[in-house]
């Protein structure tokens, strides 16, 4: 499906791997076979990524409209849980287009594996979408008030998972940029999570009723910027995925998005809704742009054949 | 080195049936590739013409959803006489195997040829079927890992779950497809394709405790006869896949046949995975409660 996105890659090949020219026996083999990859590259599209995001905004945004909701902030918290209904409600539909069977969506509820991370965000995805739906009924048309008031909470809090089970999502693979990142990739998510659902609600809220959204929006991009440096540093040899080729365009974009964005909030966002909506479009365009480019990182790794042999071979020499 | 087994689970009760594998030999393998036509005629997987790879004699290029036996071909340069640092015992040794008919002309000449038929492993830890989240992927009573097209709806998660790279999704079908070990033909207490149609007996099928002893003594006579980088590869219950059941013999780093050299079931890091992941959880939760609840309208 996208295999050739790698295979174009120049960085894929190593330059110990020139098949015409045998190498010595008994001096250390070539990396990888006529290089070949080792891993087959993930066969996910462009809903993936999409997403990554949506489900991070919907379930922020679900925690958003609920604290808002108890402080009192009614605008707030209305203008949060239709952002929240809005974001859920493209979230099944992108996932159950990229299945191979779209029309077998529903086998992913046939049962519950604790070793799948896909299977226990396909119940959260449930959950939250369930919860978000009838608070963000209940705001619009008053029905439902004693369903609402148990699914406000419960939305809230499987929203957190919302936005953070996608991290372990693709680090549970053995893809080495995703799976070296499993101690940091979910606080890049979260984080991200925050930053679009921050944006997004200071978008959709009149300036005098979003200091709270305008505040998320700027803390959790500072916090992006910082988590996704210190999963890079701490990828040591796989950092380099993330400086070269698609990934290191969406990283970069990623980093320019956030930085504008969350300059225009602070200086701008409090004054004008003009400049709070650009400022939300930034964070929203920032908070995608990551993922797209943990999303395409993974490509890049899997198809090149040293990330996966140089790390345990070093491993087995000691 | 161990031998021992992972017992088979007791899931299938009386039913269960010996651990089944095969030990792939590859210093008699010759390249002949029955074992890939064998492996496409009797499962009826669909043709996949890539063309001409320069790669050696193989075109087929690698394992995937429409190729479930690979056999590649590496081609070495060995130090063949004086001039290239070999010793003159060798030159002589070398000269004398080919006289003698046990060695090509090609390997007298210095040319190594390395081939090798590779194959799903059935691992003991199968990543692709713990992280399979509709079910469709099962361990059935002979311990092999197997899809069932009935019920893979194409999600894709084994793919990149798979440390060797074997599962791949089909296009046009959608689904997801791989080795069977020939379910249909073990029910029938036949030997799967593959090893049916091999000709120097290179793919062995049986129970894999006597497959590992097998391979443990002609390991020991390779080295004993001078191949001293021959080497059992998954053979290992230890090893990070908890062993498999497709395991291999052989002649050079596994890396070189285009196997990972120390893979790992990524599902053995979920405790770390779930945990950060519900760290990240809460973090995202007081980060929240910080700028909603903390702060002024």
């Amino acid at each position: 499906m996208s295999q050739s996105d790698g295979a174009a890659s120049p960085a894929r090949v190593s330059q110990r791997d020139d098949a015409a020219s045998p190498t010595p026996a008994g001096e250390r083999g070539p990396v990888s076979y006529h290089g070949q990859p080792v891993l087959k590259e993930p066969v996910w599209s462009w809903e993936i990524p999409c997403y990554l995001f949506t489900g991070g905004l919907a379930g922020a945004s679900a925690g958003v409209a609920y604290g808002a909701g108890v402080r009192g902030w009614e605008t707030l918290s209305r203008r949060a849980w239709l952002t929240a209904s809005a974001a859920i409600a493209v979230s099944p539909p992108l996932l159950i287009s990229d299945l191979g069977r779209p029309e077998r969506f529903f086998n992913m509820l046939r049962v519950f594996k604790v070793t799948s991370p896909m299977s226990v965000g396909s119940w959260i995805l449930s959950l939250s979408g369930a919860t978000i739906s009838v608070a963000a009924f209940h705001d619009w048309t008053g029905r439902l008030p004693r369903p609402a008031a148990v699914a406000r909470p419960l939305a809230a809090v499987s929203g957190l998972a919302l936005s953070t089970y996608t991290a372990a999502l693709l680090t549970n693979t053995a893809v080495p940029v995703w799976h070296e990142a499993r101690r940091t990739l979910p606080f890049v998510f979260g984080a991200g999570a925050a930053v679009s659902a921050g944006g997004a609600c200071a978008a959709a809220t009149p300036v005098d009723c979003a200091g709270g959204a305008r505040r998320l929006a700027i803390g959790a991009a500072a916090a992006e910027l910082a988590v996704t440096q210190l999963m890079e540093r701490r990828l040591q040899m796989h950092e380099e995925v993330y400086r070269s080729g698609r990934a290191a365009l969406f990283s970069r974009v990623s980093r320019g998005c956030l930085v504008a964005g969350a300059a225009l909030m602070g200086a701008r966002g409090a004054a004008s809704r003009r400049a709070a909506v650009a400022a939300g479009a930034l964070l929203c365009a920032g908070g995608l742009a990551t993922r797209w480019s943990v999303f395409e990182a993974g490509k890049q790794s899997a198809a090149d054949p040293r990330y996966v042999v140089e790390p345990q071979r070093r491993r087995l020499d000691g | 080195m161990k031998l021992s087994v992972e017992q088979w689970p007791a899931a299938y009760g009386e039913d269960a049936k010996p651990r089944k594998g095969f030990f792939t030999d590859t210093s008699i393998c010759i390249g002949c590739k029955a074992c890939e036509v064998a492996c496409k005629e009797w499962n009826q997987v669909p043709p996949e013409i890539e063309g001409f790879s320069g790669h050696s004699y193989d075109n087929s290029r690698s394992l995937g959803a429409n190729r479930w036996r690979h056999v590649a071909f590496i081609e070495q340069r060995l130090p063949a006489d004086t001039n290239e640092g070999a010793s003159l015992v060798q030159a002589a040794e070398r000269g004398a195997a080919v006289d003698a008919g046990l060695a090509s002309y090609q390997e007298g000449e210095g040319m190594r040829w390395l081939m090798a038929s590779d194959v799903c492993k059935h691992c003991t830890h199968a990543a692709c079927l713990e992280v399979c989240p509709t079910g469709a992927l099962f361990r059935t009573e002979f311990g092999t890992v197997v899809v069932q097209e009935d019920v893979c709806n194409g999600c894709g998660y084994c793919v990149p779950a798979c440390p060797f790279g074997v599962i791949d999704q089909r296009e046009d079908d959608g689904r997801v497809w791989k080795c069977t070990l020939c379910y249909d033909r073990l029910k029938d207490d036949m030997e799967p394709a593959c090893a049916h149609a091999c000709p120097t007996d290179s793919i062995q099928f049986g129970d894999l405790g006597e497959l590992r002893e097998r391979a443990d003594a002609r390991v020991q006579r390779l080295r004993s006869e001078g191949q001293d980088r021959a080497h059992l590869y998954l053979a290992d219950s230890d090893d990070g896949v908890g062993g498999a059941g497709a395991f291999f013999l052989l002649l050079d780093e596994p890396e070189v046949y285009g196997l990972p050299p120390d893979p790992v079931d990524p599902v053995r890091d979920l405790g770390s995975i779930w945990t950060a992941t519900a760290a990240a959880a809460v973090a995202l939760g007081v980060g929240l409660a910080a700028a909603i609840v903390g702060g002024r309208k």
